[in-house]
């Protein structure tokens, strides 16, 4: 493989087994080539020892001792395959309700996620619960994937059916980009290859639409916002003077030349230079890791924010948060919390439940306050200093938090700015 | 206008800078795992980018079997010195004489396992709370569920069922005394992307991995090169092969692949038309099906 200029697009699916959800993930692999030959013959020869007829796909995303005893899967395993087009990184996740946790983790970084519904039941609570988190997480292009179409005679009207019932319940939902695929992940059809048995289908196989997917857009490129990781002041003679502000742009783009302000102090420069990881640019831009210079010598630190003087995030102690619970420890009355919002970290306190989601009808609820794993509830939270924020929905990497218990140091919830 | 986004090569760089720059500033002492393996070579060439003009901030530590090619060691010591780097060796043959482990016997002995007790007991030693691994997801189903800031307990201990969640760009490496984490910059490569990456970088890696000669043995499927550690069973025969090495590990448990590829470029050819995984190669991971998973939760690489 040649190198070339082809982009990364992640993705993540959620389901469960029932929905043929292991079997798409290995046909997407398999009829991409994407499987080694060590691997096939693993999974051929465990195909045989359980009695199943030919290679059981699904058995390419086997993942530890636990899931493969128990057949399901518990936490998010990641995949990668690559075509001419694209390099993916699939998070596959369970589907269950009580790993709702597990969902939330994949979707937070994907460009897309695949909900897959089985022909035969329709849309279901489930394909709602899902297409909740995808909206709830903000991912740009939502492919609802329309598998087993082999066991309703491949029936156009059954695939119509499904369309209009979830645009129904989706209408309701803030989902960019939603595209419907009629497949069967079993015999292949639209997977990887176009299908011998739906003509009525016009659109494309499901990689196709992977590999051709608009994702450019998917980062904000408007409002420039630069948290700073560290800061590099070599001290050798060479660079005797050099003090570089090292982290990832967020979004938007910076120059060099351009006039910064720098949060929390309110101070304002010239950005002098950038050094990316290939040399020195001219202007730098998200998701690139670099290390800017200024003209004029600040106090700057870690959790300190480089934007534009007319672009402004909000500074704030008082956030208004859709948070996912994630410990299986229920959020303790008025207890501390570390809050990481890009390179910062303040303590904060869970001040309020405005209400909590009912995963199931995804009604909101106001009168059961409690945090509980999987609880996905609107909160106010407080800070002991400003954070530098935007909207969840403007910005996925200024808009998220997590919170740390401070007893354990684990990570117990993760928030979307609202 | 220029175009605003960036491949996937550039793309994984970025990513990789980010989190060890993120490990820099989160850990008080944290090192890289340096094998002399293609891994974490570019684990610490990328190091050097995040960190210049900077020197790269965080020691080498190599676990030393023993049992070493001696052109990986050479490749060590002259990469340290360019790098101007410190290196903290742990090794296996000190842990094996004060008696902490006890050597494996046997034609398929290997020293692979001794190394958990000598990298936590370097660990503990030299105050380490990150240890800088080239680990990568694609490489084996227990590493498919890896964090990129992955905890260990004070035993040196993974818990896979018990991960902190990883969500966004926002990694919590809190962690209480005694307690280490390690970090995969590298997660989301595959194999084909280190390589495609070793060639636009043209970054020096050992010759082992360039097609030569040597003298192997035919076993396991594999050739396994000649060594003074290497005993031969009645049938097995000393023969000289052109062969090249996937990944680099002990002497003894590396198998060679035969090979004309002797350059980078051919390198990569090759890889991309390669069928079976480069871990096929490794005697270690061929013990049962679940070798990697139980040594990782003891605490391995």
């Amino acid at each position: 493989m040649e190198l070339n200029n082809s982009q990364l697009l992640r993705f993540t699916t959620a389901g469960s087994v029932d929905d043929g959800k292991s079997t798409l993930i290995g046909r997407l692999l398999y009829d991409s080539k994407s499987i080694f030959e060590d691997q096939l013959e693993a999974v051929e020869s465990t195909s045989k020892q359980k009695g199943h007829a030919g290679v059981d796909l699904a058995l390419f995303t086997d993942g530890l001792r636990d899931e493969r005893e128990q057949g399901i899967t518990i936490d998010v395993a990641y995949r990668y395959f690559t075509t001419p087009k694209r390099k993916f990184i699939i998070a596959d996740t369970p589907g269950h309700i009580q790993y709702t946790r597990n969902m939330v983790t994949g979707a937070s970084t994907a460009n897309a996620a695949i909900i897959l519904v089985d022909a035969r039941h329709g849309v279901i609570e489930q394909t709602k619960r899902h297409a909740f988190i995808a909206s709830l997480l903000n991912i740009p292009h939502v492919i609802v994937c329309i598998n087993k179409m082999d066991l309703v005679d491949f029936k156009e009207d059954v695939y119509q059916k499904i369309i209009n019932q979830f645009e129904e319940f989706a209408s309701k939902m803030l989902i960019p980009d939603i595209r419907f695929i009629p497949i069967s992940a079993l015999l292949g059809d639209n997977v990887v290859n176009r299908s011998e048995h739906m003509d009525w289908y016009q659109g494309a196989p499901l990689l196709h639409t992977l590999e051709t997917m608009h994702i450019s857009s998917d980062i904000n490129k408007v409002d420039a916002r630069f948290p700073v990781q560290t800061v590099l002041r070599p001290q050798s003679k060479e660079f005797v003077d050099y003090r570089g502000y090292a982290g990832r742009m967020a979004s938007g783009v910076l120059r060099v030349g351009d006039e910064i302000c720098v949060l929390p102090s309110g101070f304002t420069s010239r950005i002098k230079g950038i050094d990316g990881a290939q040399g020195p640019l001219k202007e730098c831009f998200a998701p690139q890791s670099v290390s800017i210079t200024l003209e004029d010598d600040i106090d700057i630190s870690r959790g300190d924010m480089i934007v534009r003087s007319n672009n402004q995030p909000e500074a704030t102690q008082d956030l208004e948060v859709m948070l996912c619970w994630l410990n299986d420890k229920p959020a303790r009355p008025r207890a501390k919390y570390t809050v990481m919002h890009t390179s910062n970290e303040q303590k904060a306190m869970i001040k309020e439940v405005i209400y909590k989601i009912d995963i199931h009808t995804l009604n909101r609820v106001s009168d059961d306050t409690e945090l509980n794993m999987n609880d996905i509830c609107k909160v106010k939270i407080r800070t002991t200093k400003p954070l530098m924020v935007d909207d969840y929905r403007e910005n996925r990497t200024t808009g998220s938090i997590i919170l740390i218990d401070d007893a354990t140091n684990e990570t117990v919830a993760a928030g979307m700015l609202v | 206008m220029s175009k605003y986004y960036l491949n996937y090569l550039d793309e994984l760089e970025s990513e990789a800078i980010f989190i060890l720059r993120e490990v820099w500033a989160q850990f008080q002492n944290p090192v890289i795992l340096f094998s002399g393996g293609k891994d974490s070579i570019v684990v610490t060439h990328l190091a050097k980018k995040a960190f210049y003009p900077s020197k790269i901030p965080f020691a080498l530590m190599h676990v030393d079997t023993g049992h070493n090619f001696p052109e990986t060691i050479k490749f060590r010591d002259d990469l340290i010195e360019s790098l101007g780097a410190r290196l903290i060796v742990g090794s296996v043959q000190e842990s094996i004489d004060q008696g902490r482990v006890a050597e494996e016997k046997g034609k398929n002995a290997t020293r692979n396992a001794l190394q958990i007790t000598t990298l936590l007991d370097a660990i503990e030693e030299h105050k380490v709370d990150c240890a800088i691994g080239g680990g990568r997801r694609d490489e084996e189903k227990a590493r498919a569920k890896e964090r990129f800031f992955s905890h260990r307990d004070d035993f040196g201990q993974w818990d896979p069922k018990n991960q902190r969640p990883e969500l966004w760009n926002l990694f919590n490496g809190k962690y209480f005394e005694g307690e280490h984490f390690r970090a995969f910059p590298i997660s989301n490569w595959t194999e084909m992307d280190v390589w495609n990456y070793i060639l636009r970088e043209n970054i020096e890696i050992p010759s082992l991995y360039f097609a030569h000669e040597r003298e192997v043995i035919w076993r396991n499927n594999s050739w396994i090169p000649k060594s003074e550690y290497l005993v031969l069973d009645g049938k097995e025969e000393i023969v000289t092969r052109k062969v090249r090495f996937r990944t680099l590990g002990d002497i003894t448990i590396t198998g060679g692949i035969e090979s004309d590829a002797d350059t980078l470029e051919k390198i990569v050819q090759e890889v991309a038309a390669m069928r079976q995984t480069e871990r096929g190669n490794r005697a270690d991971d061929k013990r049962s099906e679940t070798a990697m998973e139980d040594r990782k939760k003891q605490g391995y690489f």
